[in-house]
């Protein structure tokens, strides 16, 4: 156990968690959107988790940080801050929020994360980037929602380490990132459809069950 | 290399300066006399190397800008020209020696479009793996673009200038990380030209095709001379009523094919920003009832 202070408050946490991990177990909030726990390595693609720590001259992604005795943690400094915000608006201007057809549970992630930095689900003052993906990709036994999909790879990461096979990988790069589905053939289609993992995983509905959807999408 | 091993490390470290020692390679392109590689001691001034080594700016222009360190340097502007190059100078200045490569600007270049130019590049580089250079480049880029254009906003500064700033600090990798230098520096060291984009609809180098427009001067114009008509793709030079050549600005796509044709001694293409201040001639009328016939 190590002893580390988190705005303020002092915490006894197993040493060999990530600043993270220590943070969200003690009940204090750092917004994050791509930490899986089941991941040997922090994937530290959502630039949400920052947080300020003595003796380090900017703020770090507390995912990629692990816990060391007396280190002092403060999650709500002004560049901190700065920083979360800019990174979420950068993710909801290609999210565009339709709060009523989205089927996650409200709140969901990005609504709980739009509270606790005190600002709106939208992206102002930045655009929208329509980047001319369609609404909804065929995956075989699924439908993916491009426009919905933040690229947290939790989808991807939980696929692999249940099925052992790459069913779901990332497409294309850059901006037009998104997330692809890979049937090899020798029974994937049918591993996919009994296991809906990723569904469950998905922390923005981006991945849906075809079953879920009425028959009027489905063409 | 052969000399370090003929020598020793010691005789190459007491070249250059104490905290960068040694030489380095430079890749010099662009508007100077003699662009090519040069090898230089590290603490040579920028001022040594583009007017010494290079034989400064071509075609008599005026120094505007260097860029270092590639797509992902920074733009220095004359009040650099003294500063040593050597890491820390360059890093200070908001450059960097990154790949050695030095592209010298002269006051044709629009610093606006230099940094759309590179933002482009960057963001097409981009992985896609993290937030801030994934959606972040395509957001400044996509400014960039539109202040190009001619559509920026006021707001647009303070949002170029913050988002470039966050990118900076909070990507994950060296790409993202140096991504915004461009514009950085050039949005501190060229600021009155954004501010010239944004809130006259003026290009000061006369570079981004939407803000300028081309007209002939009819002084200047020689009468009886097509060369300008033959070179426009678009048919847009006319003959006006004292059959000099006039150009019509709704039709004109600002190529720059008539500047470049018209004869030296006439010199009569005319190049404006903002494109209102470019005279409005009149197709004479014949000219309509042939084109209708």
């Amino acid at each position: 156990m190590v002893k580390i202070t988190v705005d303020g408050k002092e915490l006894e946490v197993e040493e060999h968690l990530t600043v993270l991990e220590a943070c969200l177990k003690n009940g204090i909030f750092i917004p994050h959107l791509c930490f899986l726990k089941t991941r040997p390595h922090p994937h530290a693609s959502c630039r949400l988790c920052f947080v300020s720590i003595e003796g380090y001259d900017r703020p770090v992604t507390s995912c990629t940080e692990k816990v060391r005795d007396g280190m002092v943690v403060r999650t709500d400094t002004p560049e901190v801050r700065s920083l979360q915000k800019s990174a979420f608006k950068l993710l909801m201007s290609l999210h565009p929020c339709h709060a009523k057809i989205c089927p996650t549970e409200k709140p969901c992630l990005l609504m709980r994360i739009a509270k606790h930095l005190g600002v709106g689900l939208n992206p102002k003052p930045l655009e929208y980037i329509d980047r001319g993906l369609p609404d909804l990709v065929d995956f075989g036994p699924l439908y993916y929602v491009p426009n919905r999909c933040v690229l947290c790879a939790k989808c991807i990461h939980t696929c692999r380490s249940i099925n052992q096979k790459p069913l779901l990988t990332f497409a294309r790069r850059g901006i037009m990132t998104m997330v692809a589905y890979f049937d090899g053939g020798d029974g994937d289609a049918d591993v996919c459809s009994n296991c809906k993992a990723c569904v469950e995983i998905c922390p923005v509905a981006a991945l849906l069950p075809k079953s879920a959807f009425p028959s009027s999408v489905e063409k | 290399m052969p000399s370090i091993v003929n020598r020793g490390a010691d005789w190459f470290r007491s070249i250059g300066t104490e905290k960068s020692p040694g030489t380095a390679i430079f890749s010099i392109v662009g508007n100077v006399k003699f662009p090519g590689l040069v090898e230089i001691a590290m603490g040579t001034t920028l001022r040594t190397l583009i007017f010494d080594i290079c034989g400064g700016i071509a075609n008599k222009k005026a120094f505007k800008a260097v860029q270092i360190g590639g797509p992902s340097g920074g733009c220095l502007s004359d009040v650099f020209l003294d500063t040593p190059i050597d890491f820390d100078s360059l890093t200070q200045a908001g450059a960097m020696m990154g790949s050695g490569g030095m592209v010298v600007m002269d006051e044709d270049s629009c610093m606006v479009d230099v940094a759309r130019y590179f933002l482009d590049f960057t963001q097409k580089e981009s992985c896609g793996k993290c937030t801030f250079c994934r959606i972040g480049t395509k957001h400044l880029l996509d400014i960039l673009d539109r202040i190009t254009k001619g559509e920026g906003r006021e707001e647009d500064l303070t949002i170029l200038e913050s988002l470039a700033k966050d990118i900076k600090q909070g990507s994950l990798c060296g790409l993202g990380k140096t991504a915004p230098n461009p514009v950085i520096t050039s949005l501190k060291y060229f600021f009155d030209e954004y501010v010239a984009h944004v809130r006259e609809k003026r290009c000061p180098a006369l570079k981004c095709r939407a803000l300028i427009a081309y007209y002939i001067d009819l002084d200047r114009c020689a009468r009886g001379c097509e060369v300008c008509v033959g070179s426009c793709p678009v048919e847009a030079i006319f003959t006006t009523k004292g059959r000099k050549k006039a150009i019509d600005q709704a039709k004109c796509v600002k190529c720059g094919e008539c500047m470049a044709v018209c004869p030296k001694e006439y010199d009569a293409v005319r190049k404006v920003s903002p494109p209102s201040l470019a005279p409005i001639i009149e197709r004479p009328p014949e000219e309509k009832i042939k084109e209708g016939a």
